[in-house]
């Protein structure tokens, strides 16, 4: 065993030192991976949700709306109910930073001898991962609906739901490294991810709205997250003119249609303001 | 107060100058607005050796030790870890102690296995290293068969010594237990400090703990008291002992009264109590056989009592330590202990 002459081991070499933090942030991730995959209830219950959602909602107002060329409301609510699913799950990983403070092990990570950046980042990788695995799980429910899959869609629908789980957890790990307890986990969900989520679109059409809901809406980052689901999802299916008109998937901000590049690119500038948020928030937390 | 004092028979366990010293506390001030918690306490803990500080709550033990940890800012003074300042290298410092806190800090839906690994790569351990270290800590705490199960299958006591064991995956130099066997029933207290005793043996790590169980610290090589905070005593548990008073001899023999005679006429200082003879010696275990040859008539009981830890706080403190332990170290313990030396 070794009796002292332990400090030439473990001296800060500049060209290791950013290995080893890359190694933390993959461990993190890989902690968030192995406790998603140990918690299969968890999946579950989070697919439960959505699906109310989808069912309740989608058949209840489709009878309602109606059809258009053979496109319903279900099929319209379809990207916006993966959307949530994603954004629920991101933000309640980037928030079990609150159980890893009430369970003790946030106290592990804090002192170790490692950049809090390393970690606040590998948490949101992972937070990340989970939530778009969880919103990819959703795609099992596509043919019910009678949305039509190809291979490029689903990589798309991958790839956007990465980029919004990335952005959400950020956000989570932000939020939660500003509380201390338990409760003020609820009251966060109560007050900030419902309303996102409603005012999103991911349930209704967002033009046409009464002026203040359109201004809400417009401010909400989420609403250019479940914008760009959609349009792919839309791209990909048989929709007549007469259908793209009544179910819009686009965006409006003063008059112009927002490019699926431009709503994009709104998402990654939230995604770094949050990351960056996180960062301090975790680096400020003790 | 008594520093490195060694008037006892066991010289080797205060702080020999030769052992070089790994933790080194000047004038060490922590104070809260008005309230000073720690009041300009020095002290130094040398390599091998099992350091306690020795407290009621609310003495200053963990303001202490989170500032040893770097965990917390010392409004003034000066302490270096491993030869590292803690207000400049603070993570130099954590690298180079294992930290055991009072909570749990495991995630318990992991395996051992992959709490040691992540805490393995968050200290730097090399990927190489890694698995042999994990069986290493795993066989010092004696999990080994239980490498691949999850925490949460695990008892409060096998947590414990698994936190113990993931402190040193990264060979600390230091290895800080804050209350480590507060809420473990005796049982696991004992396997936890046959543990913490062997891993200073193999692993030459040196222990500093904080405790309010008297029996615990008995087995430190030193102990600081602690006390508003300030130390009021710092010395070997027998050296402290042996400070405020000397050990009993209770004698029970055929006829009591010639027994106590017999040994006044001896030189003896002698009471009877309850009918027995109370003899006032300097080591009562050493002079039991003198004493039963002083005597002359036949002895029926012996009883040897030498001042506790109890008797040392309330000597320095002027009251009793709050919480008293109820239920003293059970004797396989002692005995391994007591082997040891």
């Amino acid at each position: 065993m070794s009796s002292g002459a332990l400090p030439s081991k473990i001296a800060e070499r500049p060209d290791t030192v950013l290995r080893d933090e890359l190694r933390t942030t993959g461990m993190v991730w890989l902690r968030e991976l192995i406790r998603f995959e140990r918690t299969r209830t968890r999946i579950l219950s989070g697919l439960i949700q959505p699906i109310l959602f989808l069912i309740v909602l989608g058949y209840g107002m489709s009878g309602l709306v109606g059809s258009t060329a053979g496109f319903d409301f279900k099929k319209f609510m379809f990207p916006g109910i993966m959307a949530m699913s994603v954004v629920t799950t991101a933000i309640f990983s980037g928030m079990s930073i609150v159980w890893d403070r009430e369970f003790g092990f946030l106290r592990e990570m804090l002192v170790a001898p490692t950049s809090r950046a390393s970690l606040a980042l590998g948490k949101t990788a992972g937070g990340a991962s989970v939530a778009a695995v969880q919103g990819t799980i959703m795609l099992v429910l596509a043919p019910l609906i009678g949305v039509h899959l190809t291979v490029v869609l689903v990589l798309e629908i991958i790839g956007l739901e990465l980029l919004m789980a990335i952005a959400l957890t950020a956000f989570g790990v932000f939020v939660a490294s500003h509380i201390e307890r338990m409760e003020g986990f609820q009251v966060v969900m109560q007050m900030l991810l419902f309303p996102m989520i409603f005012l999103s679109g991911a349930l209704f059409p967002l033009n046409g709205l009464p002026g203040w809901l359109t201004v809400l809406t417009r401010v909400n980052p989420l609403t250019y997250a479940v914008a760009p689901l959609r349009q792919v999802v839309f791209a990909a299916q048989h929709m007549p003119p007469a259908a793209r008109k009544r179910f819009p998937a686009t965006v409006e901000v003063f008059g112009h249609t927002l490019s699926i590049g431009t709503e994009i690119g709104i998402v990654v500038v939230f995604a770094a303001i949050f990351i960056a948020l996180a960062i301090r928030g975790f680096s400020r937390t003790q | 107060m008594a520093s490195t004092v060694t008037s006892d028979a066991r010289p080797e366990a205060a702080a020999p100058a030769s052992r070089p010293c790994v933790i080194d506390v000047r004038d060490l001030t922590r104070r809260f607005g008005e309230f000073t918690a720690v009041d300009a306490i020095s002290f130094d803990v040398r390599e091998g050796e099992v350091f306690a500080f020795l407290g009621p709550n609310g003495a200053g033990k963990s303001t202490t030790i989170n500032m040893l940890c770097t965990l917390a800012r010392p409004t003034a003074g000066h302490v270096t870890i491993a030869g590292f300042d803690v207000a400049t290298r603070p993570k130099a410092v954590r690298r180079n102690i294992g930290l055991v806190f009072q909570d749990q800090t495991l995630d318990d839906r992991l395996t051992a296995q992959e709490n040691l690994r992540f805490h393995a790569v968050l200290y730097r351990v090399p990927s190489g290293e890694v698995d042999a270290r994990i069986a290493r800590v795993l066989e010092l705490v004696d999990l080994s068969d239980r490498r691949y199960d999850l925490v949460s299958e695990f008892s409060g006591g096998m947590a414990r010594r698994l936190e113990i064991a993931r402190a040193l995956m990264h060979v600390p130099r230091v290895l800080f237990l804050d209350e480590p066997t507060i809420g473990l029933d005796p049982q696991t207290r004992t396997l936890m400090w046959e543990d913490v005793l062997r891993l200073r043996e193999e692993a030459n790590v040196t222990v500093f703990l904080t405790t309010h169980y008297m029996d615990e610290a008995e087995y430190a090589d030193r102990i600081a008291i602690i006390d508003r905070g300030k130390i009021v005593a710092l010395d070997t548990p027998q050296a402290l002992k042996a400070q405020i008073g000397a050990d009993t001899v209770d004698l029970g023999t055929t006829d009591d009264a010639a027994a106590i005679a017999a040994l006044q006429r001896a030189g003896y200082r002698v009471e009877p109590v309850s009918g027995e003879a109370r003899v006032f010696v300097e080591n009562g275990e050493n002079a039991v056989a003198a004493l039963i040859e002083t005597v002359g008539v036949p002895v029926l009981n012996v009883h040897v009592h030498r001042p506790t830890l109890d008797d040392v706080f309330l000597h320095y403190t002027g009251r009793q330590i709050r919480e008293a332990h109820a239920d003293a170290i059970p004797a396989r313990v002692r005995a391994w202990h007591g082997r040891r030396r």
